[in-house]
């Protein structure tokens, strides 16, 4: 009887908290937005208007499409409810249309298909143990999980503000991540291979899928001491993960591997002229690169160790995306980084599948890839942080030294995207979102890990609270100051390699914990 | 989680939802040559800034009383000087004499509506926040959730952070109520002084204050301690308003023109499409054409003054924090104003009528509010606004007839109505019909073009259907406050 009673308050609160967020998604819809907003509307109608074998070909926008042919089916099965809005966003000579009617429909389409994360997260909700359950709803895990995803503050002003669909592709993500967690491997790998082609910036964490798929699923049973056993190989498993993988790719790519368009579409899905930073650098380890070949670049001018007139006029932090050479260290070319990125995934993998721990260490291990293909990928989007950001979220509410990284990692992440919202209307919709989110954030963790250590010590409480400087000094000190025309791109070369530290710690600390968890002795058959 | 983290989260989600209501249109956006309530505030900083004080209310050739013309008391004027001087630093172009009319543009909205939020922020979210920490015998979730409800109420922050309009007048008002409910009366007073100077429609209230007050004065004894306080009182009302009036003291002349601006009389007992049972009665009888308007004002005067008279008296010879608050909202009632903001103050003592009664108020500003071209707002922060009374005070659990404080009301029918068991369920569906008619005439209002030969037919039907509520609820309120003293005995002590 108090069981049901908790589980219908339960679900009444969970409502609340999705409910809440939809309407202040609403309430953002006049805010500003982005390129974005016309990159959505472009592909609009280039679906609606062309057929499949020039959709991948059509230039007349700068923006062409170069997400794969599942999320241009998408845009083409909206376009045919964009007609009843407003039939001229469909026109593609129509650049930079924007009328009231297609901002509404536009917005509304990623609030209504957010949908699928409210659904996604209310699934991953079942998968966290209640164990430190509390007497107060507030309290407890889930509810805490349910305000921590539907609340993301990155998630919010990059889908909302900023204009992009991310709401129901991390819904797929998680969905698929819960599927994983309740054993249902084959819907979890079917989910997975549908989202990557919906949008291959989830390759990052592909290694994670598959090794944790080969693993537990591929092989049905591990040894007395955890390692695995060869001979549970199943050849069964093997072929039908396979089979899925065959049937979405070919779903997806099939048409164009039958016209012949398969390497136009890879050149536009992966397209390797732009830069190693964006325009603005994500706070990888290539803003610190970056931020130390121009110190020394500096350093080097004044003591005369450089010559001036060898040294290439145009700056990397311009806000051109462009590609560039380094003037003191080596310069970096999409081949390293994508060794780099390897070389730091592979300990994860390795983690993965030598100490397996059930759907925890397949959480950890997407994490990690997330991380590591962010720290060292080549022109990575600030917003690829939020790849980490959400899966961290379901370990959060689970163990008390994942909950301090967490922390950590989520602040200084979305401390990164402020520069997303440049815009004075929207500077108190920021400030306000963060504090919000970041408020809650440490009070509900340091509620539910009470009994515990300090969620963090006292070096990184600093760090974090010297964001609050940093933000007063680029949004309000700076711009009074004379330096504002000669040198514009100060506050966004602070806040990214600032943040870059904070995220660097972030990823090292959750490595070394992965790695230097001790194996249980005793390990179920899985 | 920790109170103060609670409280934190509650206010930073209603400064969001009121700067997310700001990016919308203001009134008379747009509209020359008049436009609307933003370009009075807009003027009244241009005139407060540039012209002496003794012109301020007077009809002059650079001070033009029919556009726009100081019709408010002398604090909005020094409110309005002190962000005319805000603005002189940013860009005198938008207080400049006479050029700056109708002044539009995107970083003077910024800052018109970043003085809103200011104001907001400094006087009235902190007066609704620590009246909710002094909410007795209420847990903490209460407290919050009484706290994030207040902060929601659609009306408010619709009309102050959508239309234009400062929140001061009530903010001080509530710091009055606040300071009364601690027994400190010589700084409500003051409090309540303040919010008259910023605006004379505060004199809605100052009936139930002031049968507060003298009733707490009698009970206290009519010699000795109670006149004490009664001296106190008066001083300190004599004192404010002499500091709120000082510049205008020089000459009779002055007062008696700043007073003339503030009482208009010969505008007659309804302006627009009010919620007002004279706009509603004037369907049936043209009273603007049968009675001249000094009779208006003497026979408005009448009704109100015998309406308000039960009430009152019982607050004078029986004075408790409760029948104040109570009073209060009767008396908002009986003046029948845009929005009944006192009514918020009761939301944790009765949810279900606080939630319904405050959802039609707001449902009653909608012609206003689509003439700004606020539908957006209006409908999300109106769902915004349900979704927290039903989530957090459980409303729909909450109708028997004692959560309605009706129980010794319903004892005294029980002879004569039989109906009375399903009182819950009676009470639900009149809810839901409500709130059915409610959102189905926005969208007719919304979506449709009224017919040629009644172009006010929208206007009008909100308005009718808002007065019916009104009675219904001036009547439920007026039961629960007179058969209040018949249980006090089994009550429990309310502060």
């Amino acid at each position: 009887m108090a069981a049901a009673a908790t589980a219908a308050a339960g679900r009444r609160w969970f409502r609340a908290l999705a409910l809440g967020v939809s309407f202040l998604k609403c309430l953002l819809i006049p805010t500003y937005h982005s390129t974005d907003f016309e990159v959505h509307r472009n592909w609009l109608a280039i679906t609606h208007n062309l057929p499949l074998s020039q959709w991948y070909y059509e230039a007349t926008s700068e923006w062409t499409l170069d997400y794969p042919p599942f999320f241009a089916w998408f845009e083409y099965a909206l376009s045919h409810i964009a007609k009843y809005f407003d039939p001229e966003m469909l026109v593609i000579q129509n650049l930079n249309y924007s009328s009231h009617a297609t901002i509404f429909f536009q917005r509304f389409s990623v609030i209504f298909t957010d949908i699928l994360f409210i659904y996604a997260v209310r699934e991953c909700c079942r998968c966290v143990n209640g164990k430190r359950a509390g007497k107060d709803i507030m309290e407890k895990p889930t509810f805490i999980l349910a305000a921590l995803l539907l609340w993301n503050f990155g998630l919010l002003i990059v889908d909302h503000i900023h204009f992009q669909y991310n709401g129901f592709l991390f819904g797929l993500m998680l969905l698929s991540i819960a599927r994983l967690c309740q054993k249902r491997y084959l819907e979890g790998a079917l989910l997975f291979a549908v989202l990557l082609h919906f949008k291959h910036i989830y390759v990052y964490v592909a290694p994670a899928y598959g090794i944790y798929l080969l693993r537990s699923y591929c092989f049905t049973a591990n040894n007395a001491d955890g390692s695995v056993k060869w001979r549970s190989f199943s050849f069964l498993h093997v072929t039908l993960m396979g089979l899925i993988v065959c049937l979405v790719s070919a779903l997806s790519l099939g048409p164009f591997v039958v016209l012949g368009q398969l390497p136009q579409v890879i050149s536009r899905l992966f397209p390797f002229k732009r830069g190693l930073c964006h325009a603005y650098w994500a706070p990888n380890f290539w803003a610190l690169y970056n931020a130390v070949d121009k110190a020394l670049t500096v350093v080097g001018l004044k003591y005369n160790f450089l010559d001036p007139t060898k040294i290439p006029k145009a700056s990397m932090t311009g806000g051109l995306v462009q590609e560039f050479q380094h003037t003191v260290l080596p310069s970096v070319t999409p081949l390293a980084t994508l060794i780099c990125t390897l070389v730091s995934i592979l300990p994860s993998v390795f983690c993965l599948w030598f100490k397996p721990q059930g759907p925890r260490g397949f959480l950890q291990c997407v994490v990690l890839c997330a991380l590591s293909s962010f720290m060292f990928g080549w022109h990575v989007h600030e917003k690829a942080i939020l790849l980490a950001i959400l899966p961290l979220s379901l370990l959060s509410v689970q163990r008390a030294k994942d909950a301090g990284i967490y922390l950590i990692l989520t602040t200084t992440g979305h401390f990164s995207l402020f520069p997303l919202l440049f815009t004075l209307p929207e500077l108190p919709i920021k400030i306000l979102l963060m504090l919000l989110f970041t408020i809650y954030s440490f009070s509900s963790l340091k509620s539910l890990f009470r009994r515990e250590r300090p969620l963090l010590n006292w070096l990184e409480t600093i760090y974090l609270v010297q964001l609050v400087p940093l933000e007063i000094f680029c949004e309000i000190i700076f711009p009074l100051m004379p330096w504002k025309l000669t040198l514009p791109f100060v506050p966004l070369l602070l806040t990214s390699v600032y943040c870059a530290l904070g995220i660097t710690y972030a990823w090292l600390k959750l490595y070394v914990s992965v790695l230097t968890e001790p194996i249980p002795v005793r390990q179920k058959a899985e | 989680m920790e109170k103060w983290s609670l409280m934190t989260i509650t206010v930073l989600l209603g400064l969001t939802v009121r700067w997310t209501v700001s990016l919308g249109s203001y009134s008379g956006a747009g509209k020359p040559p008049m436009y609307g309530d933003y370009e009075a505030q807009r003027h009244w900083q241009e005139v407060t800034y540039n012209l002496p004080i003794r012109q301020w209310y007077f009809n002059t050739s650079d001070n033009n009383l029919l556009y726009w013309g100081l019709d408010y008391p002398p604090l909005t004027a020094y409110h309005s000087f002190l962000c005319a001087y805000v603005a002189k630093l940013i860009n005198p172009d938008w207080i400049a004499l006479h050029t700056s009319q109708g002044y539009e543009s995107q970083p003077h909205k910024l800052f018109m509506r970043a003085t809103v939020f200011v104001a907001d922020l400094l006087v009235y979210i902190p007066a609704v926040i620590l009246y909710c920490c002094c909410l007795k015998e209420t847990s903490t979730k209460k407290k919050v959730s009484s706290a994030l409800c207040i902060l929601l109420y659609p009306g408010l922050i619709l009309i102050d952070h959508g239309h234009f309009q400062y929140p001061l007048s009530l903010g001080f008002a509530l710091w009055a109520i606040l300071c009364l409910s601690y027994d400190w009366d010589l700084l409500g007073s003051m409090a309540f002084c303040l919010a008259l100077n910023y605006k004379q429609m505060e004199l809605y209230h100052s009936l139930p204050f002031f049968c507060y007050l003298l009733g707490k004065c009698f009970k206290k004894g009519r010699k000795g301690k109670g006149l004490i306080l009664l001296i106190k009182i008066a001083g300190t009302v004599v004192v404010s308003f002499a500091v709120c009036w000082l510049p205008f003291c020089t000459d009779v002349e002055q007062i008696m023109q700043v007073l003339r601006r503030l009482f208009p009389i010969d505008r007659g007992l309804f302006e627009d499409k009010v919620a007002n049972i004279w706009c509603s009665l004037s369907v049936l009888i043209k009273i603007k054409s049968i009675v001249s308007p000094q009779t208006q004002l003497k026979l408005s005067c009448a009704v109100t003054f015998l309406s308000l008279l039960p009430t009152c008296v019982k607050l004078t010879l029986e004075p408790s924090l409760r029948g104040f608050k109570f009073a209060l909202v009767s008396c908002h009632f009986i003046f029948f104003y845009f929005h009944f903001r006192p009514v918020c103050l009761i939301i944790n003592e009765i949810p279900f009528m606080a939630t319904w009664f405050l959802l039609v108020s707001t449902f009653s500003m909608l012609p206003l509010l689509l003439k700004d071209g606020l539908l957006l707002a209006y409908t999300v922060t109106s769902l915004a606004f349900l979704s927290a009374c039903v989530t957090s005070f459980s409303i729909f659990e909450k109708t028997s007839a004692e959560d309605l404080q009706l129980k010794s009301f319903s004892l005294s029918l029980k002879g004569y109505v039989s109906w009375f068991k399903s009182f819950p369920k009676i009470v639900k569906r009149l809810f839901l019909l409500s709130v059915t008619v409610m959102g189905i005439l926005t969208l007719l209002s919304a979506t449709m073009n009224p017919p040629e030969r009644l172009p006010d037919l929208f206007p009008l039907a909100v308005s009718i259907i808002s007065c019916l509520h009104f009675l219904f609820f001036l009547m439920y309120f007026n039961i629960v406050i007179l058969w209040d003293s018949k249980s006090s005995k089994s009550q429990k002590k309310m502060s």
